[in-house]
């Protein structure tokens, strides 16, 4: 046989193994977390708040956690969505190849490898700064914080796939720059931007550490963004740390309940933007 | 020059005065002058890298976009230097219109497209009426100058990413008239369509060019001799000749000029 078919061959084999890799790892967590976690589900788990102290309890519920998070990455999420959508169109019509936006770019790579725990020792530092204590507010600052670098790097990236010549034409009917990035760039890279913004909450929902001193834990409902909010990662945290296998498991319900949001709030806006990406040219 | 014929009394519509341009260290375009008149199709021709489309694009400075891209020299456009200091390069652009050789329809609906270029300049002219009645007449008046209405009319609505190529290309000239150029310039505007879209491409240009002043950039000779009026034809990045078609295609001047005409440099 060729080497040039043996080289193919090899190539095939460890694109199964990896593909084999990825999808056992997603089947064996989905399964334990399934496993464990469905026979403790139940309505009251997601319809009340925790009896018997941070979720030392068996009864009561998690809807605090479940609130929390959403309240906590939704609202993290929008604001790094604020900020990051600006910063990835300077660097694509105002920061093209200049010094500057390659700074930028390396910024937001380092800033992407920096542990989330971090994020929240910074975060907290500025909370102390600004007489916050730890609250719904707090826990948004640092978990955008921590969304920003995913979320704009994305977002660079969906701009950058964007074809010149759909720019030069908008600029060729007399269209500035922001016109043409508005207009033009944003609706094109849509899907993009999308797949940057559910990343970016993704992680952000997921994360314990950089809410554990900014957003702190409570037994209560969100109420104020100035009150502390509790959050599923947390939650599963100490019901894990708990002696009780029964608290345990509940921990495994709280994860699935995590995930099952993360894989509806994706399925929903990957049909809504459906229509917005009507007109994308492919 | 073409101005210097008595019998024209016209002022040439574009005047190039000592045009040069350079990408990074590589001077493209060399001490280019001649004159534009004003209606008729006016065609650059010359071999491939001879600079013919960095020259089309130098006219509604298209090349400010460009990376690394210096130009020196005047361009003059009904009296303005498009290069002086302090002229808005959108009004340029508004007033030099300009098709690409690839037809690259926006993102939007077939309506949306034509009517892209009205919309972002309608608060420059409030005068003229910015309401749906208004907008709804100029899409179709410009779908019908690009002779594109008939087949559209009825899915305006539609993605024009859903047109064939060939209409794709009549919905950018469309979409191009839609903001009243006074110029428009076509850099090889039918070398990505059929024979046939090809053919209604060059038939709305002729039509189109009764108002306007049109710049053809083409590598077909062929082209050049059925659509031009008059002709620029370049070679290295330096102007060779320049004068009506006739007498270019008849009796060059150059040596070179007839050279290319016989298919024996290019």
């Amino acid at each position: 046989m060729k080497w040039s078919k043996v080289e193919e061959k090899i190539f095939v084999a460890i694109m199964i193994c990896s593909t084999v890799v990825v999808l056992s790892s997603l089947a064996l967590i989905l399964g334990t977390v399934i496993w464990r976690g469905l026979p403790a589900l139940n309505l009251a788990m997601l319809i009340q708040t925790p009896k018997g102290g941070y979720y030392l309890g068996k009864e009561g519920g998690i809807l605090n956690a479940i609130l929390g998070s959403l309240f906590l990455a939704g609202g993290a999420t929008a604001l790094a969505l604020a900020i990051s959508l600006p910063i990835a169109l300077y660097l694509h019509f105002y920061a093209e190849r200049s010094w500057h936006g390659e700074v930028v770019r390396l910024a937001l790579d380092v800033l992407w490898g920096i542990p989330s725990i971090v994020y929240g020792a910074f975060a907290f530092t500025l909370m102390l700064w600004l007489g916050l204590r730890a609250s719904l507010l707090g826990g948004i600052i640092a978990l955008s914080l921590l969304e920003l670098p995913i979320m704009t790097r994305g977002m660079d990236e969906a701009i950058n796939m964007v074809h010149p010549l759909l720019k030069e034409a908008s600029y060729s009917l007399g269209a500035t720059r922001l016109e043409t990035a508005l207009k033009i760039v944003v609706r094109q890279s849509i899907p993009g931007l999308l797949t940057a913004v559910l990343l970016a909450f993704g992680r952000g929902i997921g994360d314990a550490a950089s809410v554990l001193f900014t957003a702190g834990f409570t037994d209560h409902l969100p109420t104020s963004l100035f009150e502390p909010a509790a959050s599923l990662p947390l939650a599963i945290f100490f019901q894990l740390s708990t002696p009780f296998p029964a608290v345990q498991d509940r921990a495994y319900a709280s994860a699935l309940v995590l995930t099952g949001i993360v894989l509806t709030l994706s399925l929903i806006s990957r049909r809504l933007a459906g229509r917005l990406t009507e007109h994308v040219i492919r | 020059m073409l101005s210097d014929r008595k019998s024209d009394m016209s002022e040439p519509h574009i005047r190039m005065n000592d045009l040069n341009v350079w990408y990074g260290s590589y001077h493209i375009l060399r001490h280019i002058t001649a004159d534009i008149p004003a209606q008729g199709i006016t065609a650059i021709i010359g071999p491939s890298g001879c600079g013919k489309t960095t020259l089309l694009k130098s006219i509604n400075r298209l090349l400010d976009e460009m990376e690394g891209t210096r130009v020196q020299g005047q361009i003059w456009l009904d009296g303005m230097n498009i290069y002086d200091n302090g002229v808005d390069v959108t009004e340029v652009r508004t007033r030099v219109g300009f098709l690409a050789p690839k037809p690259s329809p926006l993102p939007m609906s077939i309506y949306d497209n034509v009517a892209y270029g009205p919309r972002i300049h309608q608060h420059d002219h409030n005068s003229r009426g910015s309401k749906n009645q208004d907008l709804d007449r100029i899409v179709e008046l410009n779908l019908r100058a690009a002779g594109l209405w008939e087949e559209v009319k009825d899915r305006l609505r539609s993605s024009a990413s859903q047109l064939s190529t060939g209409q794709q290309q009549r919905l950018c000239l469309a979409r191009a008239l839609a903001v009243k150029p006074d110029v428009l310039l076509c850099d090889e505007p039918t070398s990505a369509l059929d024979p046939i879209a090809a053919q209604k491409i060059e038939a709305q240009l002729r039509e189109l060019k009764k108002e306007r002043t049109i710049v053809v950039v083409t590598h077909m000779l062929r082209q050049a001799r059925r659509m031009a009026d008059h002709v620029i034809f370049l070679w290295m990045g330096e102007l060779v000749e320049a004068g009506p078609a006739m007498q270019m295609f008849a009796k060059p001047r150059d040596g070179r000029t007839q050279a290319y005409l016989d298919g024996d440099i290019g």
